[in-house]
């Protein structure tokens, strides 16, 4: 016997499911609005592109979707977020929620442990210790991240020292290792040379398949090369969100998302 | 091409002259270290012996060794050692990890910085009060441990705080947002990247420790006893005492005694500190980011 409500859930394509609804979100330092009433949804499955000039809100709105409010006093969230459908100002577990959650930042942070451990924390954080399956976890992430081939035989040296660009693709392949469903990206090929960048799009690509992922950019082509569906911030608002190819070539609803796009400020 | 204008050479002149003046400063300051070294290394030198360091005093304490003293100084810093790293490293790691940013915590903060600035009598006399009269133990190694102990908090404590403070705060965001609680966080992150700096502040105040003569003269330092502690209740000699009473308190002392003493004292000293110096550079050569 199934619910009316799961046979509603069931019969939904898995593309057009939501993964994350915002509604009316506002986020401010102090007295100072980051974030100001915003509303979109993410869907599952979809790659979704955030773009706006600096100041516009992206990163605070990462940090409200992780809770890392809950670590900055002076940062006060109002609205809803909604995770798989749960208010996430409601969740008791907040590190279950993060668990779920994988984030990279804009510069690479390669924590000062071994490569090995690097990609091992998240698992050992929820209770792994079976040094087999730690073994399998952390050569599949970092096979992901395509970053295994250059490690492999280096597992034990200090991730620190990697390179920029390998640090970047160690924290992917960390994040990666939470099995996050959702996974966002804050800007981060702002320390990778194009080609590492070109490769890890084409992960992100191969990724959509399994998780949902948020790609917050300064690049409007990389948004444009990856995103499924992109929301334009500005100073604080959503100017616009659609599919992506809309943005550059469709109807927009506000003219300076186009002007934006074409580079013609910011 | 590339001639000196009149601006240039003027420049490298005032240069030069400021390179001298701070070199002959920094002359200056290293001058009372050597002059203090040299002389007790010509005068006290001499004194030092295996028997002098494993030998008890006699004849009113002009011959003889200062096994006691040495014995007691060292006990002294291990007792208050075990009182203050625990409570002052759990403080700090509070303090700097835990603590929200508001007015009770700056007046922690600002408190925990004027206990450093309370001169070391007053602290005698605290300890006198506290841990000889209240808590009824008496002119004791426990008394004298956890008056030096609480005169040297501050110098964990912030040395603890700052090393902390020194982990860059994007390890703890990145651990954060895989799910890490503080603790976790703290853990696996903060503190083994923390741990070298948190060394070099108990080392450094077990050196200070070492020298301190005031906080112990009322708490459990006496001038001489005739036989080692046998537990932290009882009474101890220790070597700065010591060496106060026999510069200053004893008639027909040999000249080079005091000297030897104060050697002892200051090797005890500056042993500890290249050790911390040491534990340091090897420390840091392990880690990097």
């Amino acid at each position: 016997m199934v619910s009316a409500r799961q046979a509603v859930a069931s019969s939904q394509p898995a593309k057009d499911r939501i993964k994350l609804g915002v509604r009316d979100l506002s986020i401010h330092y102090g007295s100072e609005a980051a974030l100001e009433g915003v509303s979109f949804e993410i869907r599952e499955h979809e790659i979704f592109g955030i773009i706006g000039p600096a100041n516009a809100g992206k990163t605070s709105f990462l940090k409200a979707v992780n809770r890392m409010d809950m670590f900055n006093t002076n940062m006060s969230v109002k609205g809803e977020i909604k995770f798989n459908g749960l208010d996430i100002s409601k969740v008791r577990n907040v590190y279950g929620l993060r668990r779920r959650i994988g984030v990279v930042f804009p510069l690479p942070v390669g924590l000062p442990l071994s490569v090995y451990d690097n990609v091992a924390l998240a698992p050992r954080l929820a209770g792994q210790k079976n040094r087999a399956d730690l073994d399998v976890i952390v050569e599949r992430c970092l096979q992901r991240a395509a970053l295994w081939d250059e490690v492999k035989d280096r597992l034990d040296s200090l991730g620190s020292m990697l390179s920029g660009g390998q640090q970047q693709r160690l924290t992917i392949a960390r994040a990666l290792s939470q099995e996050p469903e959702l996974l966002m990206l804050d800007e981060f090929s702002i320390a990778v040379d194009p080609v590492t960048t070109m490769r890890i799009e084409d992960v992100l690509k191969e990724l959509k398949s399994e998780i949902t992922i948020i790609l917050v950019t300064n690049l409007v082509q990389q948004a444009r090369r990856l995103a499924d569906r992109t929301a334009f911030f500005l100073e604080g608002e959503c100017l616009d969100v659609g599919v992506t190819e809309d943005l550059f070539t469709g109807e927009v609803s506000d003219p300076r998302t186009r002007d934006y796009v074409e580079g013609r400020f910011g | 091409m590339f001639e000196a204008t009149r601006l240039n050479k003027k420049n490298l002149a005032k240069q030069n002259g400021v390179r001298l003046l701070l070199g002959g400063m920094t002359g200056i300051l290293i001058l009372p270290v050597i002059l203090i070294l040299g002389t007790l290394i010509y005068k006290g030198g001499p004194m030092i012996s295996f028997e002098f360091l494993f030998a008890t005093p006699t004849n009113g304490m002009t011959a003889g060794g200062i096994f006691p003293a040495l014995l007691g100084t060292v006990l002294l810093v291990i007792v208050a050692l075990l009182a203050s790293v625990p409570l002052g490293v759990a403080a700090a790691i509070y303090l700097s990890e835990y603590a929200p940013d508001n007015w009770s915590t700056r007046a922690i903060n600002l408190a925990i910085i004027n206990l450093a600035g309370v001169p070391s009598i007053v602290h005698a006399l605290f300890g006198v009060g506290a841990f000889v009269i209240f808590f009824k133990f008496g002119t004791s190694i426990l008394a004298a441990s956890l008056t030096l102990a609480i005169m040297t908090l501050p110098v964990v404590i912030v040395a603890t705080r700052e090393s902390l403070q020194a982990v860059p705060m994007a390890f703890r965001e990145a651990c954060w947002n895989m799910g890490a609680t503080r603790w976790q966080t703290i853990r696996r992150v903060v503190l083994p990247n923390a741990v070298t700096g948190i060394l070099t502040g108990v080392i450094l105040e077990v050196s200070r420790t070492a020298g301190e003569t005031a906080p112990i003269m009322f708490t459990g330092a006496a001038f001489f006893l005739p036989l080692l502690p046998q537990g932290v209740f009882d009474q101890t000699m220790a070597l700065s005492l010591h060496l106060f009473v026999v510069s200053t308190q004893v008639p027909g002392m040999p000249e080079a005694l005091p000297y030897g003493v104060a050697l002892v004292l200051i090797s005890m000293v500056l042993l500890m500190n290249s050790l911390s110096i040491g534990l340091r550079m090897y420390l840091r050569g392990k880690k990097k980011w």
